[in-house]
């Protein structure tokens, strides 16, 4: 996976399992991968992981079952939408609401991206 | 795992490389070694392996002295030196004299690592690129299911689809039970694997955190202009990538370089913060 610069090693891979679990690929009550399978897969330490699914299970989207396991919340699916959300608001909104800003985007204009982008990359 | 006290060690009586270095190290961690040319990465690491002897000061890896080179702890060590000599013969045939030294050796494993770095098993090791013998050690050593190991600048040779394989072969290896000590100058090649960073300067430990400490107290970013809250800061192409303290809790990513060159030049403003 490539990394970005700008944000913790653990919270990236958070939202890597955060969008798994959004796009269905890995589904409420199926088993995620194991912290070290991950860490492989990620190329970092497992520690690192650690953090990540210690951090997921604080937000309830994955659970620890002892001894066999993590695996995905019953309602991971909100949970995620919540955590993310709250995320995105913080971190990533500012940002676009700036250019939108600068750039005199109207929102007529935007509305018409944005329905554009979700029919070219989701098919809705 | 590792407890230094009070090392003192110099390859000359005037010209001291450790004064009083005092360290511990425990299991469960990738800890990574950084420090300019000369600063004794290479040196502290042949310590530990009891490869050069302390002046005075005391060194218990695993409850043993290294300078005592007892089998015991020999073959629960696996170093993988920058420089290294291999023999003039073939992989099975090194097998055969070198693993039986250590009674964990997992031959099984050793088969898939060499498969992992591609490397043909019959191949004569003399005649192996420096890359492929450099993934040869690592893969030897690692087979030995040594509880300590111990490297010295392992991405040096290795190609670019080399270095991934050797980083997930690292996050595999990295077990609760193991200590891994990296010295590296490619910071690039390893930051991810590392959780702990130990920086060595001016004969003594300049810094011992791990990254989560750091972070948690230091923060890494990208700044327009520099400011009297910034600790260090170097000109980028959209303004400066800037260490300040962490005031605001954020969650940045550390940048490794970035810290090594800010202690470096600013080592009394970050004193406060790691003690």
């Amino acid at each position: 996976m490539e990394f970005r610069d700008n944000k913790a090693i653990y919270l990236q891979i958070a939202e890597y399992v955060c969008e798994h679990i959004l796009l269905g690929k890995w589904k409420a009550d199926e088993k995620v991968p194991s912290v070290r399978e991950l860490a492989v897969e990620m190329e970092v330490n497992p520690n690192t992981v650690m953090r990540t699914y210690e951090l997921l299970q604080n937000k309830n989207i994955i659970n620890n079952k002892r001894g066999i396991g993590f695996f995905v919340e019953e309602g991971a699916i909100d949970n995620v939408k919540n955590y993310r959300k709250q995320q995105f608001i913080i971190d990533e909104l500012p940002v676009v609401f700036r250019n939108i800003y600068l750039l005199d985007i109207s929102f007529d204009e935007l509305e018409n991206q944005y329905k554009t982008f979700v029919k070219e990359n989701f098919n809705a | 795992m590792i407890n230094i006290n009070n090392l003192n060690f110099g390859y000359s009586k005037h010209k001291p490389l450790f004064k009083n270095m005092s360290m511990r190290l425990s299991n469960g961690h990738i800890y990574g070694l950084l420090g300019k040319n000369g600063a004794g990465k290479s040196s502290l690491l042949k310590n530990l392996a009891g490869l050069v002897y302390a002046q005075s000061g005391t060194l218990d890896v695993m409850g043993f002295n290294p300078a005592k080179r007892q089998p015991a702890l020999l073959e629960q060590i696996c170093f993988i030196p920058e420089e290294f000599y291999l023999p003039s013969v073939k992989i099975d045939a090194y097998l055969k004299a070198n693993a039986p030294f250590y009674k964990n050796f997992d031959h099984q494993y050793f088969a898939t690592l060499l498969k992992e770095f591609d490397i043909p098993a019959s191949n004569k090791l003399i005649e192996m690129s420096y890359g492929q013998k450099k993934k040869f050690i690592i893969a030897f050593g690692l087979a030995t299911q040594a509880k300590l190991v111990i490297m010295d600048e392992p991405t040096n040779g290795l190609d670019i689809p080399s270095k991934a394989q050797f980083r997930k072969i690292m996050a595999s290896a990295m077990t609760d039970e193991r200590c891994i000590i990296i010295s590296t100058h490619q910071v690039r090649d390893l930051d991810n694997l590392i959780d702990t960073v130990i920086m060595l300067d001016e004969n003594d430990v300049a810094l011992k955190a791990s990254v989560e400490e750091i972070t948690a107290k230091l923060t890494f970013k990208k700044v327009k202009e520099v400011d009297d809250s910034i600790f260090y800061a170097e000109p980028s192409l959209s303004g400066y990538n800037a260490v300040m303290p962490n005031y605001h809790h954020e969650e940045s990513k550390l940048d490794m370089e970035l810290l090594f060159n800010a202690i470096l030049a600013e080592k009394i403003k970050f004193k406060p913060l790691f003690s």
